[in-house]
């Protein structure tokens, strides 16, 4: 259960450095660090980065959950991941 | 006539019928919008809001904001609408140089605006105080101040900001009589009524929302407000198209391409839509042209204008999109309420297919900037006959078709259909304590249409990680005006004048200094 969320996290991660933070020091994006309330993330890129784990890990999410509420920081987006493969 | 009247007409035709549609749903009939803007008016001027008066709204996207648009024309006022996310010192600078009288704001943000407004009279002495003057209905505060009043012109319905080069955002004066002329033109052109079921996209501090607010309420028609989160998402925005049997659309090419992208357009029943009309940027062709399959119903128009004239030439679009075409749409044939004239750098017009700047003047044309009489004058070219041509910024050259869009003559780019100044960004950037030299370049993108990249210089060592950067950016700068990369170096190519020397910015690598 941990390793899969670890895993999720790494993968999330590394999307989320190459994509909107090319170059950035990977020590300095922590599972706590806020991504779209520390403007890290915006709305195309939160809509992109559900577009990946969409077709990552074939989940759907709802449109209620693409908000700060659920995706603030890795580690809510790799629980909620993992809700969701946990009820499909 | 004023712009309330539009509303007052259709109160007294069908006062059940429903006006607007909250997000979540909640219909406000036309009699039950018109009587609630008038108790609102009333509070208003029973608080010393009078003609020529502005009114600052800070409002999220909803009924209230509606309502308090109205109230503040009923009231003989001006609104001046700013964008209730904004950085808060944005925000206070705006009401700050229109000299508002009065400021409607949400319950939820009144304390932190408050401190602002506070913090911006401790430091300038000029600065007006505000201070709470009375609660209002639907969660809404009024703010008022005891500065000298300045009443402006008495027929000025609104006053919007757009960015300004020197960092400071300058606010279009329009007029009722600006405005209602864009909207019988509007009337006249889409054939729209009381069945139609308008979408309130755009936020109200941006001018595609005046198409919306006074078309649809204007015709007897039915506005249905998106907020701003459901507005940024593709996947909200496509099933409420759907469920809300929307009729008509109006947003800027950038929603509709995300739409086209990550919306799911095929899973969701649009058949209801009749016209889709797009304004504020080049729109992808290959993203219309996959809008355009999956949304056969409508009819799609290529509206253009900036801020200070509203729409002033529009195309339509001829069905289907051919598989070959790849150039964007034309911007099309100057609208029947307006003039437009292409002119060379003096005022005179190019032959025709030259390109040159596109100028026009007509009744829905502004009388300037707020309060910045050099920067009104610099806008206008004068002219021996007739009213002075508005200058766009915008070159273009004549075809077939109407006027082709070429690109612009200043440092001035269109991101998510917002009019950005890359001085004003430049500017906010330059607030990072550790900063020592900024310059701000747009670059164009597949997808985005602009990417803007910034090039930063820092004191020794203090650079700070992007993602420090990016938090700073959030809090300093609107959304829109957020850099897309990032550049560091030790100090930026400069001219022999000693100017940043953008063309050589172009050619600059990326330093990892």
């Amino acid at each position: 259960m941990a390793d899969r969320q670890n895993e999720i996290t790494t993968a999330t991660k590394a999307f989320i450095l190459k994509e909107f933070l090319p170059g950035e020091d990977p020590d300095e994006l922590l599972d706590t660090t806020p991504l779209l309330s520390g403007g890290i993330l915006d709305s195309i890129s939160t809509v992109k980065l559900v577009g990946f784990l969409e077709d990552t890990y074939g989940i759907e999410f709802q449109a209620h959950e693409i908000s700060e509420d659920h995706l603030d920081t890795l580690q809510l987006v790799a629980q909620l991941v993992q809700e969701k493969l946990g009820s499909s | 006539m004023r712009l309330t009247e539009l509303l007052e007409r259709s109160a007294a035709r069908a006062p059940e019928h429903v006006a607007i549609e909250s997000g979540a749903g909640e219909g406000l009939s036309y009699g039950a919008l018109d009587r609630q803007a008038e108790e609102l008016a009333h509070a208003l001027r029973s608080h010393g809001v009078g003609p020529g008066d502005r009114v600052g709204l800070q409002l999220p996207k909803s009924i209230a904001s509606v309502v308090s648009i109205f109230a503040s024309m009923k009231a003989g006022g001006a609104y001046v609408p700013v964008d209730s996310q904004a950085p808060l010192d944005r925000n206070t600078t705006i009401f700050g140089d229109c000299g508002v009288r009065a400021i409607v704001v949400g319950r939820a943000q009144c304390d932190a605006l408050c401190a602002a407004l506070t913090a911006a009279a401790a430091a300038d002495e000029h600065a007006a105080v505000f201070s709470v003057a009375a609660e209002l209905p639907r969660d809404l505060v009024l703010l008022t101040t005891d500065a000298e009043r300045q009443p402006g012109p008495p027929d000025l319905a609104y006053i919007l900001s757009t960015s300004g080069s020197t960092g400071r955002p300058k606010g279009v004066q329009l007029t009722h009589g600006n405005a209602l002329s864009f909207v019988h033109w509007c009337a006249d052109t889409f054939d729209v009524g009381p069945d139609d079921r308008f979408s309130s996209h755009a936020p109200f501090h941006f001018d595609l929302s005046i198409l919306d607010i006074y078309l649809s309420l204007g015709t007897g028609g039915t506005l249905v407000l998106i907020d701003e989160d459901t507005g940024r998402q593709p996947r909200a925005l496509a099933p409420l198209i759907a469920e809300r049997r929307l009729t008509v659309w109006y947003s800027t090419p950038s929603i509709l391409a995300l739409l086209v992208q990550h919306g799911r357009l095929e899973r969701h029943d649009a058949s209801a839509l009749r016209y889709v009309l797009f304004a504020g940027e080049v729109f992808p062709v290959r993203h219309l042209r996959t809008l355009t399959e999956l949304w056969p119903t409508a009819r799609y128009f290529n509206l253009y204008g900036p801020t200070e004239t509203n729409v002033c030439t529009f195309h339509e679009v001829t069905l289907p999109v051919p598989a070959q075409r790849h150039e964007p749409y034309p911007i099309g044939h100057a609208c029947a309420h307006v003039e437009t004239r292409v002119l060379d750098e003096r005022g005179a017009p190019v032959p025709g297919g030259t390109a040159g700047e596109l100028c026009v003047r007509g009744a829905p044309v502004t009388a300037g900037y707020w309060n910045l009489p050099e920067r009104t004058a610099s806008a206008f070219h004068a002219t021996d006959e007739g009213a002075p041509w508005y200058r766009t910024g915008d070159i273009v050259h004549g075809s077939a078709d109407g006027y082709v869009f070429a690109g612009r003559q200043d440092r001035m780019v269109k991101r998510r259909g917002y009019r950005i100044e890359l001085g004003e960004v430049e500017a906010r950037l330059h607030r990072h304590p550790d900063v020592t030299e900024v310059a701000v370049i747009a670059l164009p993108h597949e997808d985005d249409g602009v990417q803007i990249k910034a090039f930063m210089c820092w004191g020794n060592g203090s650079r700070p990680s992007l993602i420090k950067l990016k938090a700073f950016c959030a809090n300093e700068l609107p959304g829109s005006m957020v850099p897309d990369v990032f550049s560091h170096h030790e100090s930026l190519p400069k001219t022999s004048t000693d100017k940043v020397d953008y063309q050589r910015l172009r050619s600059l690598g990326d330093d990892p200094a």
